[in-house]
């Protein structure tokens, strides 16, 4: 069968956990990796007379979140229980919103290559309490800590129209950067602050009639890799069982799938078809959130100008690549490191390779942001402007930049103490290219010939100038005054 | 009425969901005692409420919000004092075979 014979649809639910400092109806810390059941207390243990109360700031990020993706922001709404009976939940139900969520309707735009964007419909988004975790041990017992019980996550539900594996993977990479740039969440995915549940079937045509595939959910993917492989195994395998077993959509047979990610297979989770009874209903020990008008617009006030925007900007407005534009906007410190340093005045193509090529791999041998290396803006553009201006060669930019990190000196000043600037004056580099000139006679012969050897020859005498100069002298105008005496 | 609010069947499904383990006279007593309550809550469906708006919460109050401030957990030692089964730092529970999947 060939591509266009069929249609993939996904649709995409994503749990996204929120930076705050405590859980989200308990002021339980959260810590990453902190003794086990350390942060656990009579709410978040289920204890019966504990009574919940909500986390301001939790509820305050969700609904930036919705608003960020374009959601209607309910003006009311409230919170139910339900019910399910595992080790890892210990009050047996689970804090969650059901029939009203925080937000609904909006959509999230991703980029899908070239600067095109692609519109995904976000169908609800609501905020929930996470689980505990279950340790499954060699012995005939598992262990539970109740550390992560209680910490609050917001999930985000889309409409199936995402495509293909890859545009799975660009909508969860684009709801990270977003997610990062509004501060809601770390969206570390080592530390499985995002887990992806994408749902996938099929539709095909063939003899002139159409045929559904049907629908697998795989459960618990935390990385974008294990999310798009496993989306791309679901697609070939529901092809093949159509094609060799006409096997497609009957009701409610959804199956539910896990991730192998050593084999790299969709593993089926038996005992999953028969449907949960989750019986929820309003939970009495919380009450409603209204969210009036003035509340919203105070939460509104803490977006920002969107990575996708940005990047739209940054191609639009300062001529840059797609590619650069995206790896600058990865996240907000350093977009607005770059945008600071271009409105101070420093060529944006320029600042952006200082950053992107310089800056980020310090940045990450020091474990830290571009943002944070100790360079101001004002002083990038200052370097940037430099070497524009062919002042410094490019490699003594990098050493100045280097240099800069650890003082509050011009770079000027720097370039200065370590003899970088770059020498144009034409009347001492002119000597200098008249002695190498006469040491070298047979490379100027060679220079002068005009046939194979000459592009050589004149390398050799530029290298030979450098050298002399220890790399100072302006290359432009060294190669002027070299041109000018090679035709005399 | 006449019609059975809870059949034998769902009893069981709930007490499947529920992890409970009923003996056959338990399913048959519960599957009567349990119609008898949905039998009596349903007179509230004689009430005319199509003027009434729902209520999510029996509390006039709304937005009862906390700062995200962190306060003293129990401590590991404290959180596993009541546990039936624990070890050092872990509640202690028979082996699960299967993850249902989270959320
Ligand atoms: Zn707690």
């Amino acid at each position: 069968m060939t591509n266009s014979d069929y249609k993939i649809i996904v649709g995409l639910e994503i749990h996204v956990q929120m930076a705050t400092r405590t859980k989200m109806f308990c002021g339980c810390e959260l810590v990453f990796a902190a003794e086990p059941n350390s942060r656990v207390c009579p709410v978040c243990l289920g204890l019966p007379g504990a009574l919940p109360v909500m986390n301001r700031q939790a509820v305050e990020f969700a609904i930036l979140t919705a608003t960020a993706l374009n959601c209607k922001v309910a003006e009311f709404t409230k919170w139910d229980r339900k019910s399910y009976y595992y080790p890892d939940l210990p009050k047996n139900y689970q804090i969650s919103q059901y029939d009203l969520p925080i937000g609904s309707n909006g959509y999230i735009e991703i980029p899908v290559g070239d600067g095109v964007t692609k519109k995904i419909r976000i169908c609800r988004v609501h905020l929930e309490e996470d689980a505990g975790k279950n340790i499954h041990t060699a012995g005939s017992f598992s262990q539970v800590d109740l550390n992560r019980a209680g910490t609050p996550l917001l999930e985000i539900v889309t409409e199936p129209d995402i495509n293909s594996a890859e545009e799975v993977r660009l909508l969860a990479m684009e709801l990270q950067r977003i997610v990062r740039f509004l501060g809601v969440s770390e969206a570390d995915m080592q530390k499985g602050h995002m887990r992806f549940e994408p749902n996938v079937n099929l539709h095909i045509k063939k003899d002139g009639s159409k045929h559904e595939t049907p629908i697998a959910e795989i459960k618990n993917l935390n990385s974008f890799k294990a999310l798009e492989k496993s989306v791309g195994f679901e697609v070939r395998s529901q092809l093949d069982n159509f094609i060799e077993r006409g096997e497609v959509m009957q009701s409610g047979n959804k199956k539910t799938f896990g991730w192998d990610d050593v084999k790299e297979v969709t593993v089926l989770q038996r005992g999953k078809e028969e449907a949960h009874d989750y019986r929820y209903f309003p939970d009495p020990d919380l009450v409603p959130v209204v969210v009036d008008e003035k509340w919203l617009g105070e939460i509104k006030g803490g977006l920002c100008e969107l990575p996708l925007k940005m990047q739209g900007r940054f191609v639009s407005q300062y001529g840059l690549s797609d590619y650069d534009a995206s790896v600058l906007t990865t996240d907000r410190a350093t977009s607005e490191y770059f945008d600071s340093a271009v409105k101070a005045g420093g060529d944006a193509k320029r600042v952006c390779n200082l950053i992107t090529q310089t800056g980020l791999k310090t940045a990450n041998e020091k474990g830290c942001g571009v943002a944070q290396l100790g360079i101001e803006p004002k002083r990038l553009a200052e370097l940037a402007k430099m070497t524009d201006a062919s002042q410094i060669s490019a490699t003594a930019a990098v050493t100045i930049f280097v240099k800069m990190m650890e003082s509050k000196e011009q770079p000027g000043e720097i370039a200065e103490k370590l003899n970088l600037l770059q020498k144009s004056d034409a009347g001492e580099l002119e000597k200098i290219v008249d002695e190498v000139i006469t040491a070298n006679p047979q490379a100027v012969e060679d220079a002068k010939s005009g046939d194979k050897k000459s592009k050589k020859a004149h390398g050799f005498l530029m290298g030979q100038i450098m050298q002399k100069t220890k790399g100072t002298a302006n290359p432009q105008v060294v190669a002027k005054i070299l041109g000018t005496k090679l035709k005399a | 009425m006449g019609q059975k609010k809870i059949d034998i069947k769902q009893v069981r499904q709930v007490a499947k969901l529920s992890r409970l383990d009923l003996s056959e006279a338990e399913i048959s007593q519960f599957t009567g005692q349990l119609g008898a309550i949905l039998e009596y809550v349903e007179k509230l469906n004689q009430l005319d409420t199509s003027k009434v708006e729902p209520l999510a919460h029996c509390l006039p109050i709304n937005n009862c919000l906390r700062k995200d401030e962190v306060k003293q957990s129990l401590g590991t030692e404290k959180t596993l004092a009541n546990a039936p089964d624990k070890d050092e730092q872990f509640f202690i529970v028979p082996k699960i075979l299967e993850e249902p999947g989270g959320f």
